[in-house]
């Protein structure tokens, strides 16, 4: 008490008020952080929505030269069945013409099978050319409609707004005929 | 505000020029850093800013938590059950923080209410202050009683139908009222999703509120342990010396908090409420939480038809409001103008005899209504109204209060103390 009314003290006593404010506002700063963290962490995906982070397909009945469409985290993977043609025309293509460029061997653990999720790299859109009859683009892949990107037959940003290629999604195949996205 | 409106003493230029066009940092400057707190203030005075920081801990693990629940009575119990325990990162600790928030908040409330029934803080010019925290204390039971609704276990359905039932005892209109609040034929989905948006809307009205009881309190400044009114000399300001004393009594309040969310989470939880709610069977043993026990003891004390006008149902749940409406009154009720029981020797006794009352009724709520119990519980309602609508008026006009101190420097100086009647 009388040292508050005999204002700051050099020396001793100062410097041992200096520490203890010095641990009492860290300790505070520390512990409102920790005890922000929970909140923080809880708006991550719960248990039960990373329970269903991987999706399982059965590759037997899709044909050569059929696309399938499957939801995987909520977003819409491209599995492509490519014919002969489409492998060769995306293997030929010199990756100098490339935006973004990437072999096609770097972009499929097997020629024949591509897998990419289906969401525009440049807003968010699911590009045409997955179901029959829809646009595929001028080569031959996928066409967006929202701003007009053509990806190539292996899912390669070819023209238009899009930065990056399609991803692809971390996959294995069980077996010869079970793909296992995620 | 109890002094001259000061302007905040900013260097920095960018936050002088914010003041001077939104002076909202000057009013947090006025309020709470310079603001004058008498001097004397014992740990009694915690519980008011503690109350406060719980209204805040309740409000913000309430809005995580409802982006996790699903408000539908088909899935809200596995909601909280399964998928925010079990699933939801930390939603273990931010439903128990929350759970047992409550428990907290109540508890410290009633302390707070304690504190202002025995030093008087509710007489003038404080009578609306007092009025206020009695509205947030309404408020209060609503939003918590809505809260224990929603995770939708057998004793959050049978609590719903039971207390929603209170209101079948109004004449002629009881039951028509009834179907109103459920939204149907029985407690059900329509209930529990207005229930929902009820206690996501009413905390924020009780903010609203805690400003009102600010702004009330700050009009005149807090009453002291010795009742008197204080000068300027006996004040100081309350930054440093009430924010640490506030920070002193929040650490040891969070071990207390900590204490029952780490070690004992379900201690305030009955056990029949992890069963999902089911109309067809009523819990053998139905009891609120714990903050409404001895309401719910008044509630069950009127067995018996009231001057055969009022028959015993009626009666009880008119009782059982009284018993809070009663508070609102007692500034008039007490008639005494000594406002601290240090100097009221004989309603220094009540105050004490009236916490055993209240204590007794809680411990009558928690068990049977039969027997010892409920002539016990009968007794203690009777006792609650005698002291506020008998004993009060009287005692303040018989008892002869001790004299009181003028000032704070009196008794710490030891002067004589001089006799002077309250002002």
């Amino acid at each position: 008490m009388a040292q508050t009314q005999d204002g700051p003290e050099k020396g001793a006593g100062a410097v041992r008020r200096d520490f203890l404010e010095l641990v009492a506002w860290s300790t505070l700063g520390v512990g409102t952080l920790v005890s922000l963290w929970p909140f923080v962490d809880s708006l991550n995906p719960s248990a039960d929505v990373l329970a269903l982070a991987s999706t399982e397909l059965d590759l037997a009945p899709i044909e050569e030269g059929q696309r399938v469409t499957v939801k995987w985290r909520g977003k819409p993977v491209f599995v492509d069945h490519r014919t002969p043609q489409e492998i060769e025309a995306a293997r030929a293509t010199p990756l100098s013409e490339l935006r973004d460029p990437e072999p096609d061997e770097a972009r499929v653990q097997r020629p024949e099978w591509l897998v990419v999720i289906g969401i525009c790299t440049h807003l968010g859109c699911v590009p045409l050319g997955n179901r029959p009859g829809e646009p595929r683009g001028e080569w031959g892949g996928w066409f967006c409609p929202c701003h007009g990107s053509h990806y190539d037959t292996s899912g390669r940003i070819r023209k238009g707004p899009a930065p990056r290629n399609l991803h692809v999604p971390p996959y294995t195949f069980v077996d010869n005929t079970l793909l296992r996205i995620g | 505000m109890s002094g001259e409106f000061v302007k905040a003493p900013f260097k920095n230029v960018v936050l002088r020029w914010i003041d001077d066009r939104l002076p909202v940092l000057s009013w947090a400057y006025n309020e709470l850093v310079i603001y004058p707190a008498p001097r004397n203030l014992n740990y009694w005075w915690n519980f008011g800013s503690l109350a406060g920081i719980m209204l805040v801990v309740q409000i913000v693990t309430g809005i995580v938590l409802v982006m996790h629940y699903t408000p539908h009575a088909s899935m809200a119990f596995d909601s909280v059950e399964g998928h925010i325990m079990r699933d939801v990162n930390w939603g273990w600790l931010l439903r128990y923080l929350h759970a047992n928030g409550a428990s907290m908040f109540f508890a410290l409330v009633y302390i707070h209410i304690f504190r202002g029934l025995y030093y008087g803080s509710y007489k003038a010019p404080r009578e609306l202050l007092w009025m206020l925290g009695v509205v947030i204390l309404v408020l209060m039971m609503a939003t918590a009683f809505m809260g224990y609704v929603l995770p939708w276990g057998n004793m959050s359905y049978w609590a719903a139908t039971v207390i929603t039932n209170l209101f079948s005892a109004i004449p002629i209109f009881g039951d028509t009222i009834v179907t109103w609040l459920w939204g149907g034929f029985t407690v059900d989905n329509p209930t529990l999703q207005r229930f929902f948006s009820l206690h996501y809307l009413l905390p924020f009205v009780i903010f609203a509120v805690v400003f009102l009881h600010l702004l009330a309190l700050h009009q005149f400044g807090s009453n002291n342990p010795l009742g008197i009114d204080l000068t300027a000399k006996d004040k100081i300001p309350f930054h440093p010396y009430y924010t640490v004393k506030d920070m002193f009594g929040l650490s040891v309040f969070l071990l207390v908090y900590g204490f029952f969310v780490f070690y004992a989470p379900n201690a305030f939880i009955e056990p029949v409420n992890f069963e999902p709610a089911n109309p067809f069977r009523t819990p053998a043993h139905i009891v609120p939480e714990w903050y409404f026990l001895p309401f719910y003891a008044i509630l069950r004390a009127i067995t018996f038809d009231f001057l055969w006008i009022v028959p015993a149902k009626l009666g009880g749940v008119i009782a059982m409001f009284a018993s809070i409406f009663v508070l609102f009154f007692l500034p008039w009720l007490d008639t005494s103008r000594v406002r601290s029981a240090r100097f009221r020797p004989v309603y220094k006794w009540l105050f004490w005899v009236l916490v055993v009352d209240v204590l007794v009724l809680g411990y009558c709520g928690a068990n049977p209504p039969e027997g010892w119990y409920l002539v016990a519980a009968q007794i203690a309602t009777l006792y609650y109204f005698v002291h506020f609508l008998v004993l009060m008026p009287l005692v303040g006009k018989l008892e002869r209060p001790l004299p009181l101190p003028t000032s704070l420097r009196e008794p710490v100086l030891g002067a004589a103390p001089r006799p002077q009647p309250a002002e």
